[in-house]
């Protein structure tokens, strides 16, 4: 059994998938971040003036690529694998010889190569608003690896509990987005009160927009060590629970 | 020589406490064509899920090739291919890439995975329907697109879970010889249907289950030679008003010109012809009710009743 090529299989099967639907994967992530720059960075970001020193759509920029990044990572694999289980083709990867880690792996990198390009995409509607000026480029590239891949198993953890489509949505919509507006994409916590900046702390997106954003402008509310750190366990946390959850065969056998 | 299926004890208990297999024992040789028949709800689709590792079992032994399920997983996999019951695959990808991705899930490269693709869709009349999406294919084109996708890996031992459901008898015709092609190229099939003539012109073993137990299995021919009891219809040339009595045999009067008559397997024909042209009946045509598989099938289904 050639396990690199069952997880090129799936890599290239996931990726071919969203370029198809690329209208539905790819441009709408464009056309959000495009208006999010509009609006909060050409229309309001005058009025609030500079935020940790840099211009307003300097600041947002990096969150804004960090937030396109989580959706589509997540999305992706969420989508991709709950369909797989509604039209059952997942057994097609069940009965294979291929082991479990593959199949985890594969949908993983399908996602982060979802998220990464769309990162790039937001990245380059960001160059029409704002300068582009990378300070810690190998901080940059490590937190939206890790990111994508943590959000992508986290993808694939809800979709392997999922029972119906509505149960893809959830998550993303009650949870990821809030965390995400939460998370220091448009504020710094500085502003904030005592309170509400330790509530924010337990915001684990906090630490990935502020990574992303001390990769990219070289400022932060965090520490960069803390950060990966925090990235870094949690990626550990949910690859073992979700290898754990398929090798029992929960959602997926009966 | 190592056998290519042993079942030893196989049960399976779901969560909602329903026992769809009490103890399964099941041999297949290699090489061979076998039948697993069974009404519905007997537990033909969990033995196979169980087999193939898409159902949990709750305990027993599952042996392919002599490698166990559970200890050589991915080597016992690799000899298994599977044509299930329903369509599994994802409606939209390309029909070519369905058959390439699943030998890439084998471990073959693309390359490899590509021409052993264009073969298979050739063999099955697929190759001009290999760009479109699988959507678009007909009911028996998908029942032969997920034939090509179990065999591109060429295993050694193919389950066909009701391949001919649902598809024209000329498709099916062509999917007999196609199995059978199969079969006499070394690779020992499994297969389960609801036509029984089918399971008795293919197979030359069958194995029938029942409410989760095996209630028989064996040669086609020394199962049929069990039968001590055959129904034939008889067509009449004069109407009946009633039910003829023919001696011990059990005579039912169907319509006014067809009889059916329930007769032993050791009692010569002759006698019963002898008892009509007594009573002035004149037969027109005869044949079997059912097929003599059915026949012994409904027997054993309904004597585990």
């Amino acid at each position: 059994m050639n396990s690199r090529v069952a997880l090129t299989t799936i890599v290239l099967r996931e990726v071919l998938r969203f370029l198809r639907i690329w209208l539905q994967t790819l441009l709408p992530p464009v056309v959000v971040t495009s208006l999010y720059f509009i609006i909060f960075g050409n229309l309001i970001g005058p009025r609030i003036g500079s935020m940790a020193g840099y211009g307003y759509n300097e600041f947002i920029m990096p969150g804004l690529v960090m937030m396109a990044v989580i959706t589509n990572s997540y999305s992706n694999v969420v989508s991709s694998f709950y369909s797989a289980k509604f039209h059952r083709s997942i057994e097609e990867m069940l009965v294979s010889p291929m082991p479990n880690y593959i199949i985890l792996l594969g949908y993983t990198l399908g996602g982060v190569a979802r998220g990464l390009m769309v990162g790039l995409l937001v990245m380059g509607v960001a160059l029409f608003f704002t300068e582009l000026r990378v300070e810690h480029p190998w901080v940059t590239v490590s937190i939206v690896l890790l990111t994508a891949a943590l959000f992508s198993i986290g993808g694939f953890i809800n979709a392997i509990f999922a029972r119906s489509f509505d149960d893809i949505s959830i998550v993303p919509t009650f949870v990821l987005t809030p965390l995400t507006y939460l998370g220091g994409v448009f504020y710094s916590i500085d502003m904030l009160s005592p309170l509400w900046r330790q509530l924010s702390l337990a915001n684990p997106i906090l630490y990935m927009v502020n990574g992303f954003r001390y990769g990219i402008l070289g400022t932060a509310d965090i520490g960069i060590g803390t950060a990966i750190g925090l990235i870094m366990a949690l990626l550990v946390l949910l690859f073992l629970l979700a290898l754990w959850l398929l090798e029992k065969g929960t959602g997926i056998r009966s | 020589m190592t056998r290519a299926l042993t079942i030893r004890n196989l049960r399976k208990t779901y969560a909602n406490g329903f026992e769809a297999l009490k103890g399964i024992d099941l041999e297949v040789e290699q090489g061979a064509f076998v039948a697993l028949l069974g009404p519905n709800g007997a537990g033909k689709s969990t033995t196979i899920g169980i087999i193939n590792s898409l159902v949990n079992k709750t305990s027993g032994r599952v042996e392919v090739f002599g490698m166990d399920i559970d200890r050589q997983r991915a080597q016992a996999k690799s000899c298994l291919g599977l044509v299930p019951q329903e369509f599994n695959f994802n409606i939209f990808e390309p029909v070519e890439e369905i058959v390439i991705n699943q030998a890439g899930y084998y471990g073959i490269p693309r390359r490899e995975a590509v021409a052993r693709a264009a073969v298979a869709l050739k063999r099955l009349g697929l190759w001009e329907k290999r760009r479109g999406a699988a959507r678009e294919l007909s009911g028996g084109m998908k029942r032969r697109l997920m034939i090509a996708r179990a065999l591109v890996h060429q295993p050694r031992l193919l389950i066909l879970d009701e391949p001919t459901a649902g598809v024209d008898i000329e498709i099916r015709r062509s999917m007999w010889e196609f199995m059978t092609e199969v079969n006499r190229s070394g690779t020992t099939i499994i297969l389960t249907t609801h036509y029984l003539e089918e399971a008795e012109s293919l197979c030359e073993r069958v194995a029938i289950i029942n409410k989760g137990r095996i209630v028989e299995q064996g040669l086609v021919s020394e199962l049929i030679g069990k039968l001590d009891m055959e129904t034939f219809i008889f067509n009449v040339r004069d109407p009946l008003t009633e039910a003829p009595v023919l001696g011990n045999h059990v005579v039912r009067l169907l319509d006014s010109r067809t009889l059916e008559v329930e007769i032993s397997r050791q009692r010569p024909l002759n006698e019963l012809f002898e008892r009509m042209t007594a009573l002035g009946i004149q037969v027109l045509s005869m044949r079997n009710k059912a097929n003599r598989l059915e026949e012994l099938f409904l027997h054993l289904v309904n004597d585990s009743r």
